[in-house]
């Protein structure tokens, strides 16, 4: 079985967000980058495949050479091949118009996407990517077995989860739940060593035109100090959630 | 140009975020002085989209009956290619989020989610977003023929509009699906994260699973969903579906109550978009109580079983 994992690069979850340039450009200054956590997640899994079943994994990104390291990392804890875009990612369309192109020349049994990507959420990507290809797809996937061609992939929906069945090629948007926390991988010495004589391919973009412009950004409004209630006057809680707040 | 909005149903009716979504479109419609089309799936009750401004429904019977995204998606792109439905809203949930990028790739569509307000501009279209998990907005321009504008859950609110509508059967020609729906499992009668207007939660503070009835009995009388924080959920206090925070599940209800919850700031961004939030805690210091509207400085313990008891008051009383 031959996978593909794509790799958002995305500032970690503790970054504070700032933005430059009269707010039109996000400041990546000082930010620490990542692989984006829900597809760390599917990426974990699809090393799962490969150590349990025998798959390859690859991984691909659009990106710049910025996100390199990012992609190393993903060589270091057991990918066996990167290939990256070389374009900056616009928006969700043209990145997937994008992959869309190098997995029609590449065809792959399962590819493997994040729910989102923690920075810009779009939740695009992988369904996308799933249409352009006329493929099925699975977002939210918190479940995944594959037995020869066939699928069955758990996704999380609102109140509970639905088990859906089809044939491969397969996309899914992965989250917790298809590995567990504690089932990440940390590099260690030997896969970082490892992961220098792995092929990585730098491929040319289609120049696909992005569907969306963020023309500016904002940060929300500074928030009013918080209303202290003393603990043993909570009719005094109830009263402001109803009469102030209008929530009760 | 014209709007459509797509109205989820299940169990042969609408679903309850139809009302926020079919409000924006008809609003946005006015704006744009088009019509307001609706289509829906499977629900009898179609012609209640008429309460929030809504004339027309498209009903389609003649696919799955449950949520079948690659069908709805070929559905509703024939359509709007069909009607010029320039102008598609859908809302947040996790079967919107399935099914709007399927339909934005068919339609060459341009797709902005989590949508906070009606557009800041109507040509070029501009909507604003949260983005960064709730840390920023961004103002973003869809530049398309066809563009999607997906609302973020409780953003922009229902308003009442009644008027005359009526509900036409329409016949999808291209209905065959890609999965198969092989068990489906859904809490019935009771809140969920993605829907309820109140979510009650639980942090560490709680210092152990056997200790969650004090979050289920606040969150029973409040009508209210469960829900904890990274490490609860990492320990294996409670299920992952209840994970609230960046990793996990944003929540953007109008009552959020954390209690014993610090307030690291990757659950901060996932309740960001609540609208009032409460926090319980014993440690003043707390970082939630910067990001919080209402603060209780006491022993979880003790003031969750209070407030229980005030709240069964206040209710029996209004």
């Amino acid at each position: 079985m031959n996978i593909l994992v794509c790799i958002s690069h995305v500032p970690d979850t503790t970054s504070k967000i700032h933005f430059i340039e009269d707010n039109t450009a996000f400041e990546s200054r000082d930010v620490q980058y990542v692989i984006n956590p829900n597809d760390e997640f599917g990426l974990t899994r699809a090393i799962w495949f490969k150590e349990k079943q025998g798959a390859q994994v690859h991984v691909i990104h659009v990106g710049t050479p910025k996100s390199d390291p990012t992609l190393r990392k993903c060589l270091a804890i057991g990918a066996d091949k990167a290939f990256r875009i070389n374009t900056p990612a616009l928006d969700g369309t043209s990145v997937a118009q994008e992959l869309a192109a190098f997995v029609r020349n590449n065809p792959y049994d399962l590819i493997i996407a994040g729910r989102e990507s923690i920075d810009y959420n779009g939740a695009m990507v992988p369904g996308m990517l799933a249409a352009l290809l006329d493929i099925p797809f699975v977002p939210n996937c918190v479940g995944l077995e594959i037995d020869e061609t066939t699928a069955i992939a758990e996704r999380e929906i609102d109140g509970g989860r639905e088990k859906l069945k089809g044939s491969l090629p397969l996309v899914i948007g992965g989250q917790k739940g298809l590995v567990e926390e504690s089932d990440l991988r940390i590099p260690n010495m030997r896969g970082i060593m490892q992961a220098r004589q792995k092929p990585f391919e730098v491929i040319p973009p289609l120049e696909a035109a992005p569907a969306t412009e963020d023309m500016k950004f904002e940060k929300p409004a500074k928030k009013a100090e918080v209303k202290l209630v003393p603990a043993d006057d909570l009719d005094q809680l109830i009263e402001l959630l109803h009469k102030e707040a209008n929530v009760l | 140009m014209s709007v459509l909005i797509i109205a989820e149903s299940e169990n042969n009716a609408l679903k309850r975020n139809v009302a926020e979504v079919a409000s924006y479109g008809a609003a946005l419609a006015s704006k744009l002085n088009a019509n307001c089309t609706a289509i829906t799936f499977h629900a009898s009750n179609a012609a209640e989209l008429g309460q929030y401004g809504v004339t027309k429904v498209a009903h389609i019977s003649n696919v799955p009956t449950h949520f079948d995204a690659h069908a709805q998606a070929n559905a509703i792109s024939a359509y709007a290619t069909q009607n010029k439905n320039t102008h598609i809203i859908i809302g947040s949930s996790a079967d919107a989020k399935f099914l709007a990028p399927l339909l934005a790739a068919k339609l060459s569509a341009g797709y902005a989610p989590n949508v906070v307000a009606l557009p800041d501009e109507l040509s070029p279209l501009t909507v604003k977003r949260t983005v960064f998990t709730n840390k920023a907005f961004a103002h973003t321009q869809l530049l398309e023929d066809f563009n999607i504008i997906g609302v973020g859950n409780n953003s922009f609110g229902v308003i009442d509009n009644e008027v005359n509508c009526t509900v036409d059967e329409i016949e999808a020609t291209n209905t065959a699906s890609n999965l198969e729906q092989f068990s489906i499992e859904k809490v019935t009668g009771k809140a969920t994260i993605a829907d309820a207007d109140v979510v009650v939660s639980g942090g560490r503070g709680l210092k152990g699973p056997e200790n969650w009835h004090l979050i289920e009995a606040l969150a029973e009388i409040l009508d209210a969903a469960t829900a904890c924080s990274k490490p609860v959920s990492d320990m294996g206090w409670r299920s992952h579906d209840e994970h609230v925070g960046q990793t996990g599940k944003p929540v953007s209800t109008n009552l959020y109550i954390a209690v014993g919850i610090s307030g690291a700031i990757q659950h901060l961004a996932g309740v960001n978009s609540s609208k009032v939030k409460v926090v319980i805690n014993n440690d003043p210091e707390a970082p939630f109580f910067k990001a919080a509207d209402y603060g209780v400085v006491g022993d979880a313990f003790e003031v969750v079983p209070e407030l229980i008891q005030k709240l069964k008051a206040f209710k029996a009383l209004s």
